[in-house]
């Protein structure tokens, strides 16, 4: 594969295009793919096709310095476009693959793209609600600030981590929140409750209204709606050609898709993971994105290592840095380090007497220290864990 | 006047990068094409992935380092006395000169 193979052909009659690497989706995964397929010395053509007129960018801002006004839109370019054209890293932008053929595939706007090896790092789409501003593309968030000059009361609909941050952002600029969550406690998909209940209270100190366990609001009652639900995994056309998967397309340990020469990176790929449960799981944040990225680019580059990269994730509210290590999935254990009265402390999961995931608030140093623990897999006794006092990296050493 | 910072990457070259001041040195490193400076967080110091080691002779006109850049630059193996956060360094025309080598990647 690291021979240049000089097939990148420009048919512009015909609009056809080879790339012995094709990368479907300009997000982390992506952007990693082709990144690290470079670094790796890999000489071939490489094409990277997204469905949003923008050279690539990060998504984490949209939802909070971008939102809040701190950032600028050119901000939060992965590179710059010099640096893709310098690379031979061909990007192809507004362009949405609606089927997959088995060295193939054609785009909504009827342009066919042809490949030596197709990575589909498509991720997902955000679900929308009818008349509701979603926060997923530049374009979303873009729609959404327009129409925030004129707006006093919003409603958030949904209490996971998008809405979560865009509820901290507009009560930050003074708007009146409400959030509606329609479980009975805030990030319910992943959280202990006790840190629900943190969350929960900070939110309500900074005047969002927060409605729990909540049906229906009327829509009326707001000058807007932001919609933060989750996201859909765009995996149908690469399901349609035959692709293992259901909820996100399945891959191994390589990144490989069940289909020759398609690979999948990201926040659609359903994989076994290391630090997860006994089962295929998506992970939708950007170090999976960029870690399984760079993992589908060595094995494509000729030196497979199996995907074994440690999660973190992050999410900023207020004057909160949390901070996520591991993955709490299937925990059977919740402890609590350090005292959330004074808004620093960790939540510790466990599974079968193994730590298996901390999340940590404003405490950098638990969710550093505990990335040891969870990757050696240690069991430790609770009151050890639990002394906020005793470094977690002492308890290692005893 | 320009602000002119020295990247050594690792496989050993050095290049020389005009900064824009008020931004971040990764943000410059970054959009300077040091392919090397992932900053998976975007800079809000929530890893470790912009790692550098900063030239000696600069080290004291550095910003002091918070704990949370200590306890991350913790998470490498590869710590050394000069290690930074690249995030963590406002460019100002007061760096102008400052020379950096991207840390090996952990």
């Amino acid at each position: 594969m690291r021979r240049r193979r000089h097939r990148q052909r420009d048919d512009r009659r015909g609009a056809e295009l080879t790339f012995d690497v094709l990368i479907v989706g300009a997000g982390h995964a992506g952007a990693s793919v082709a990144i690290h397929l470079r670094q790796a010395g890999f000489t071939g053509s490489i094409a990277i096709l997204g469905d949003e007129p923008e050279l690539p960018y990060e998504r984490p801002p949209l939802s909070k310095d971008y939102l809040a006004g701190k950032k600028g839109r050119e901000d939060f370019r992965f590179r710059s476009a010099e640096f893709w054209a310098e690379r031979d890293i061909r990007l192809i932008a507004g362009e949405r693959v609606t089927t997959v053929h088995p060295s193939s595939v054609h785009c909504a706007a009827g342009r066919e793209l042809h490949f030596g090896q197709l990575v589909w790092a498509a991720g997902g789409r955000a679900r929308r609600l009818p008349g509701a501003y979603a926060i997923r593309t530049l374009a979303d968030v873009d729609a959404l600030k327009a129409s925030l000059p004129g707006a006093t009361r919003i409603l958030v609909v949904g209490g996971g981590w998008i809405g979560l941050e865009a509820a901290a952002v507009l009560a930050t600029a003074g708007k009146q929140v409400v959030l509606a969550e329609s479980q009975n406690h805030l990030l319910a998909r992943c959280s202990a409750a006790l840190l629900s209940d943190f969350l929960l209270a900070q939110h309500r100190g900074h005047g969002v209204d927060v409605r729990l366990a909540c049906g229906q609001l009327d829509p009326v009652r707001f000058d807007l709606t932001v919609a933060g639900i989750g996201i859909e995994p765009n995996v149908e056309p690469l399901l349609a050609a035959g692709a293992d998967g259901n909820d996100g397309v399945l891959v191994d340990e390589f990144g490989r898709t069940s289909l020759p020469n398609v690979w999948a990176a990201g926040d659609c790929a359903l994989h076994r993971n290391r630090f997860g449960p006994d089962r295929p799981v998506r992970i939708e944040s950007v170090q999976n994105a960029a870690d399984m990225g760079a993992c589908v680019a060595r094995a494509i580059a000729g030196d497979p290592q199996p995907y074994a990269a440690l999660p973190w994730f992050w999410s900023n509210q207020y004057d909160l840095k949390l901070q996520t290590v591991g993955l709490s999935h299937d925990h059977d254990e919740v402890l609590v380090r350090g005292d959330p009265a004074i808004g620093k402390f960790a939540v510790i999961y466990r599974r079968a007497g193994r730590v298996i995931a901390l999340d940590c608030v404003n405490n950098t140093r638990d969710y550093v220290q505990g990335r040891a623990l969870i990757e050696r897999g240690v069991r430790l006794d609770g009151a050890l864990l639990t002394d906020a006092d005793r470094p977690l990296k002492s308890l290692l050493e005893t | 006047m320009p602000i002119t910072v020295s990247v050594t990457t690792r496989d050993g070259r050095t290049k020389d990068l005009t900064a824009i001041a008020g931004r971040s040195l990764m943000e410059n490193l970054r959009s300077g094409g040091i392919e090397e400076i992932l900053a998976l967080c975007g800079g809000c110091c929530s890893c470790a992935t912009c790692h550098v080691y900063v030239d000696d002779q600069w080290l004291t006109a550095m910003p002091p380092m918070s704990e949370d850049e200590d306890d991350l630059l913790d998470t490498s193996g590869a710590r050394e006395a000069n290690s930074r956060l690249s995030c963590q360094i406002p460019v100002t025309p007061e760096l102008h000169g400052l020379a950096v080598t991207v840390a090996p990647e952990d």
